[in-house]
């Protein structure tokens, strides 16, 4: 990755985080918020692989739950992996899918709440799982695969894919 | 390796062998370790986080960093909500607008109540000032009497699914300070202050899980706690009311603000909560089932006042 790139990345992701933390969290739709820095961290990882989508999942992780003041490295935690997951998703059979997008944020939404839930619960406080796995994960999905496809184009556009060069599978050798 | 000739390239001279990977094994091995040490350094390091954030103290080096963090990203923070709220304005007014015509004749109702009860108050407060002087009376501090409030802009809100919280942009130098109450605008209860950096603080909102706030109904007396309701986002129940006591839809909840033994709570008495929407009991309970609608609409919060109070001492 280009540091070019990488400073956009970056870019990206502090502008998600910051939004996600003073903006979309408040702002309620059909009962649920919308996650806007998942769906960034998701795209990031699949333009660009699963180390930098780790890796800025991490960082955007760690700027919301220091603007929120709230336990460091939760958020961090969830966001890599899912950063992770959605990069290697891309590195092994999803690139060039049409549908990749939507798929991965469907499916790392869903995957995130669940892990988050869990994490909560292991450090102990009172969580409700109606409230955290019903009440808010369905309109949190809706909105976040609402947000895939565009996010993801976004993305893409500022911090451009991963060339990656497929070797052929065959070569004429001329005698 | 067995050489793939066909027809065409026997005829033509041509040969075609399969190719060798351009990427070799050991390369493509080093990658998934190198992939796996990143991963695996950063889920450590999360979790590293974790345990210290979780274990620090508001005075631990930890707290200092975060605080330190927190205070340098305050700015982008301010400049984020600033820009937002044009547009956060614009969302909530065309929801209200949704609600507009049933609520102004609820509203209508309402004040032709409080009418009758502001004027009923205005004598019991003369009457309950004799009798205090006649009684020599010493209570625990009052609101809004015995607070400072420091007015406060919101400037984040953390994700609500698990924590119900906000983020202002006043804290301890400030002379704020863990604990100190939080109300509303109109004077309603927010809730509690929980962390602290020197410009913001974190708000546990009383419709947190793990919010709860001693409470009377101003009308019959009646005492009980004021808690989260579970399944819902903006629903408070007020717990362990005895099925003896009296309470009515349409009763003002306030916090009761007792004292014992030298403990008091942290919140001073007399601050509304909300207006009772539900009473029921069953027999096998030993409380009644009384369910609030909170006065502060907890998910529109734009600016609240945090009460710091005038002397610190004897809580």
């Amino acid at each position: 990755m280009t540091v070019t790139a990488a400073l956009r990345a970056l870019a990206v992701v502090f502008v998600a985080a910051l939004v996600q933390a003073v903006v979309i969290s408040s702002t309620y739709v059909f009962g649920g918020t919308a996650n806007l820095l998942l769906v960034v961290v998701v795209a990031l990882g699949l333009v660009r692989g699963s180390i930098p989508g780790a890796v800025f999942g991490f960082v955007g992780g760690l700027i919301v739950d220091l603007v929120t003041l709230d336990t460091l490295g939760v958020t961090s935690l969830v966001l890599t992996l899912a950063g992770f997951w959605a990069g290697r998703y891309a590195e092994t059979t999803g690139r060039g899918r049409a549908l990749a997008p939507v798929l991965s944020v469907g499916v790392i939404t869903v995957l995130a709440a669940l892990f988050d839930l869990v994490l909560h619960y292991m450090l102990g406080e009172a969580v409700s799982a109606h409230q955290a796995l019903i009440t808010s994960l369905l309109p949190e999905l809706f909105l976040n695969l609402l947000l895939a496809y565009p996010v993801f184009r976004l993305v893409r556009k500022l911090v451009g894919e991963l060339v990656v060069l497929q070797p052929s599978g065959e070569v004429e050798l001329v005698v | 390796m067995p050489r793939q000739r066909s027809a065409r390239s026997s005829a033509l001279g041509v040969t075609t062998v399969r190719r060798i990977p351009t990427t070799p094994m050991s390369q493509r091995g080093a990658g998934a370790l190198r992939r796996r040490l990143v991963v695996g350094g950063l889920v450590l390091l999360a979790l590293v986080l974790i345990t210290f954030s979780f274990r620090s103290t508001e005075s631990g080096s930890l707290s200092g960093a975060q605080s330190a963090g927190a205070t340098a990203l305050r700015p982008f923070a301010v400049g984020v909500d600033r820009v937002a709220q044009p547009f956060r304005d614009a969302y909530n007014w065309t929801e209200s607008l949704l609600h507009a015509r049933s609520d102004a004749a609820q509203l209508r109702a309402e004040n032709a109540r409080l009418r009758q009860i502001a004027i009923q108050n205005q004598f019991a407060i003369q009457e309950n000032r004799s009798l205090r002087k006649q009684l020599h009376y010493v209570g625990s501090r009052s609101f809004p009497r015995d607070y400072n409030a420091v007015s406060a802009a919101v400037i984040a809100r953390p994700d609500g699914a698990f924590a119900q919280s906000i983020v202002v942009d006043v804290g301890s130098s400030r002379g704020i300070h863990v604990n100190d109450p939080v109300v509303s605008s109109d004077g309603s209860l927010v809730g509690l202050v929980m962390r602290l950096t020197g410009g913001s603080a974190r708000v546990q909102l009383l419709t947190d899980q793990q919010a709860a706030a001693s409470a009377i109904d101003v009308r019959t007396r009646a005492t009980g706690i004021v808690r989260h309701a579970r399944g819902t986002r903006e629903t408070l129940v007020l717990d362990r009311v005895r099925k003896e006591d009296v309470v009515h839809e349409g009763d003002s909840i306030v916090t009761a603000g007792w004292r014992a033994n030298g403990l008091g709570s942290v919140y001073p008495k007399g601050i509304p909560i909300g207006g009772v929407t539900s009473v029921g009991q069953t027999d096998t309970d030993f409380f009644q089932q009384v369910q609030i609608e909170p006065y502060v609409d907890f998910g529109a919060l734009d600016a609240v006042l945090v009460l710091v109070p005038k002397t610190r001492t004897a809580q």
